[in-house]
């Protein structure tokens, strides 16, 4: 083929390529650079997001990581000795804290989420409002819903008085737009086809969505789950509003007594004088980014492992 | 012919696809599913109260007109006065400095996830800057104020560092935190955009920052815009990092990079640590500021979910 071509054609062509090669080339350096430098400042804004991650791991471990040691969980708190006090009702009043936020968004995340994503007419104005609501409360201060514990369930209707109970309720009600919204999202993937194949197949309405849907959009559901557990572990500014008292030397009850939660006596021990002290603090931060991190990876490996494209 | 009419009706409600039976159960199960749902309106309607319900008392003793024009914040001086300016003023810095942080660099991560990583680095990448969102922010503060501010007063030792606090590192901490929150929803706007319009414009020529920068930003700019919006209520409605860096505040309206200043959260915070006596004026206080924040961050979350509705409006 190459040899028909006339030897005038293939000069005029290379001739042609060339000189549109040098034109564009000469613009092309100035564009390049232009690129590069673009690309470096977009990753430098990733990169201080990055370092800023690893800076607060590295801050934890280097101050606190010291401090780590059996009588960090054991020993309660005390006021003058730093090298011997703990986090033991902290960290007991954290996970019944965590318990009681577990029972109260298990059932009614996943009902709210079921409801709105497949029973709920859109057309209807209750529904509506229903979904604006629960977008608006997702973006609703964490200090309000204190300020909401602190009327409605600490005193006011509930008055359960300064217990964990309170605690969990409110921190379960701030963490309740998270889990349901991720709960939709998770029923949202699961392929319509599923639904209609047991419809098709005589299923009632609510047999088809136990069977099928649920179960299928289990894995999602139970991933923002864990993601709110973790939110839920390190909130502290509504726990100061509903009694986490900083200081309690004795083991929480879930429904009378003081309580404390890991955040709040973290806060409690970094704002006192001694340098010891803040060493405490930078530990007990690392016992809860440790924590954290395990509840993490379980949501990453069970997103992971039940992960499907239909 | 009564009889035949009635013989058709008898035999079209046999072959109705109707349900054989009321299906009492499931109403009952979906009316508890609906209750569920319905419990957040019930949260919202409860939050309402709670906050607004005490003002009658709080106003009873300081006039809305001085509570919020007035410039001295002390409820615990014997003399003591309700303006709530200081603290808005507190707040509104931490959003400016959070801002001039969070927009650049939230723009640019989002710019790069959206237009030049590919998709196995933006899958990596996402849930590692998720990790800073989802840090505590007891860590985070601590972390700024031990580390954080003493690197920005190494850095910078031509501003007057005299107070333990900073209302200009507490807002550049909350700026680095609102990062992923901006860049995950200006991403999301920007990879709405259709690649049509991408196409389009290298056809034409456009380099690939070209197309980033006046193609796909402009045709996303109300999700962005959106991101922005979010930021900035996040950033009204931290708590701990603004409490632990800047402090609790001083009474007087204070303005600087350098001052302590304390923000509207803070002051809710710290004030209710203690063991206070209901129905005091120093408790109605707290409810005063919670309904002043809480009205802040209501409106901008709806002009955000304007936002978000538009761009999702266009292309979706």
């Amino acid at each position: 083929m190459a040899q028909s071509i006339p030897p005038r054609a293939s000069k005029a062509a290379a001739t042609a390529a060339a000189v549109t090669n040098s034109i564009y080339k000469g613009a092309n350096t100035k564009a390049e650079i232009q690129g590069i430098a673009f690309r470096l400042v977009l990753l430098s804004a990733l990169g201080i997001a990055l370092i800023m991650i690893f800076s607060i791991i590295a801050w934890a471990v280097v101050e606190g990581g010291q401090r780590v040691n059996p009588g960090l969980f054991l020993n309660n708190p005390s006021s003058f000795k730093p090298e011997e006090a703990g986090y033991r009702p902290a960290i007991l009043g954290t996970i019944q804290l965590i318990g009681g936020v577990i029972l109260i968004i298990v059932p009614l995340g996943i009902s709210a989420a079921t409801y709105l994503e497949l029973f709920a007419d859109r057309t209807r104005w209750y529904n509506r409002i229903i979904e604006l609501n629960i977008q608006n409360l997702a973006g609703v201060p964490s200090i309000v819903f204190g300020i909401l514990g602190l009327a409605f369930i600490v005193r006011g209707i509930f008055d359960l008085g300064f217990v964990v109970a309170a605690g969990s309720m409110t921190v379960a009600i701030l963490v309740l737009p998270t889990v349901i919204l991720a709960s939709r999202e998770a029923i949202r993937a699961v392929p319509s086809s599923l639904l209609d194949g047991a419809l098709a197949l005589g299923a009632t309405r609510l047999q088809a969505v136990r069977k099928m849907v649920l179960p299928a959009a289990a894995p999602g559901m139970l991933t923002g789950v864990i993601l709110a557990v973790a939110r839920a572990i390190g909130e502290a500014a509504p726990l100061l509003l509903v009694g986490a008292a900083t200081f309690v030397t004795f083991d929480p009850n879930f429904w009378e007594g003081g309580y404390s939660a890991l955040p709040v006596m973290i806060y409690s021990y970094a704002g006192r004088p001694q340098e010891e002290f803040h060493v405490l603090a930078a530990a007990g931060v690392l016992v809860m980014l440790v924590v954290l991190f395990f509840i993490n990876s379980i949501a990453v490996w069970l997103r992971a492992r039940f992960e499907r494209t239909w | 012919m009564s009889s035949s009419i009635q013989g058709a009706r008898s035999r079209s409600e046999k072959n109705s696809l109707r349900a054989p039976s009321p299906r009492i159960g499931e109403k009952i199960v979906i009316s508890l599913l609906f209750i569920a749902s319905a419990i957040s309106v019930g949260v919202t309607i409860a939050i309402v109260i709670s906050l607004f319900a005490p003002l009658p008392g709080f106003f009873d003793y300081v006039s809305p007109w001085e509570f919020l024009t007035g410039t001295l914040w002390a409820p615990s001086f014997l003399d003591s006065s309700f303006g709530v300016l200081p603290l808005v003023a507190g707040t509104l810095q931490v959003v400016f400095y959070a801002l001039l942080i969070g927009i650049p660099l939230g723009l640019g991560a989002a710019i790069y996830l959206s237009e030049y990583a590919s998709t196995r680095v933006r899958k990596t990448i996402k849930p590692i800057l998720e990790v800073l969102e989802g840090l505590p922010t007891v860590a985070t503060g601590l972390f700024a104020v031990f580390w954080f501010k003493p690197l920005i007063q190494e850095l910078t030792p031509w501003l007057e560092w005299t107070s333990p606090f900073s209302i200009g590192v507490a807002g550049i901490t909350v700026g680095i935190i609102i990062i992923p929150l901006i860049a995950s929803v200006s991403d999301d706007a920007m990879r709405s955009v259709p690649v049509a319009l991408r196409e389009g414009a290298y056809a034409l020529g456009a380099s690939k920052m070209r197309v980033a920068v006046k193609v796909v930003l402009p045709a996303a700019i109300s999700g962005i815009v959106a991101s922005f919006v979010l930021g900035a209520s996040r950033a009204i409605g931290e708590t701990m990092v603004v409490l632990l860096v800047a402090g609790g505040g001083s009474p007087q309206l204070k303005i600087g990079f350098t001052e302590p200043a304390g923000a509207m959260t803070a002051f809710i915070a710290s004030r209710a640590t203690g063991e206070i006596a209901t129905g005091t004026i120093d408790y109605y206080s707290i409810f005063a500021v919670g309904a002043l924040l809480f009205l802040m961050t209501l409106t901008m979350n709806m002009i955000a979910i304007f936002f978000v509705s538009k761009f999702r409006e266009v292309y979706d």
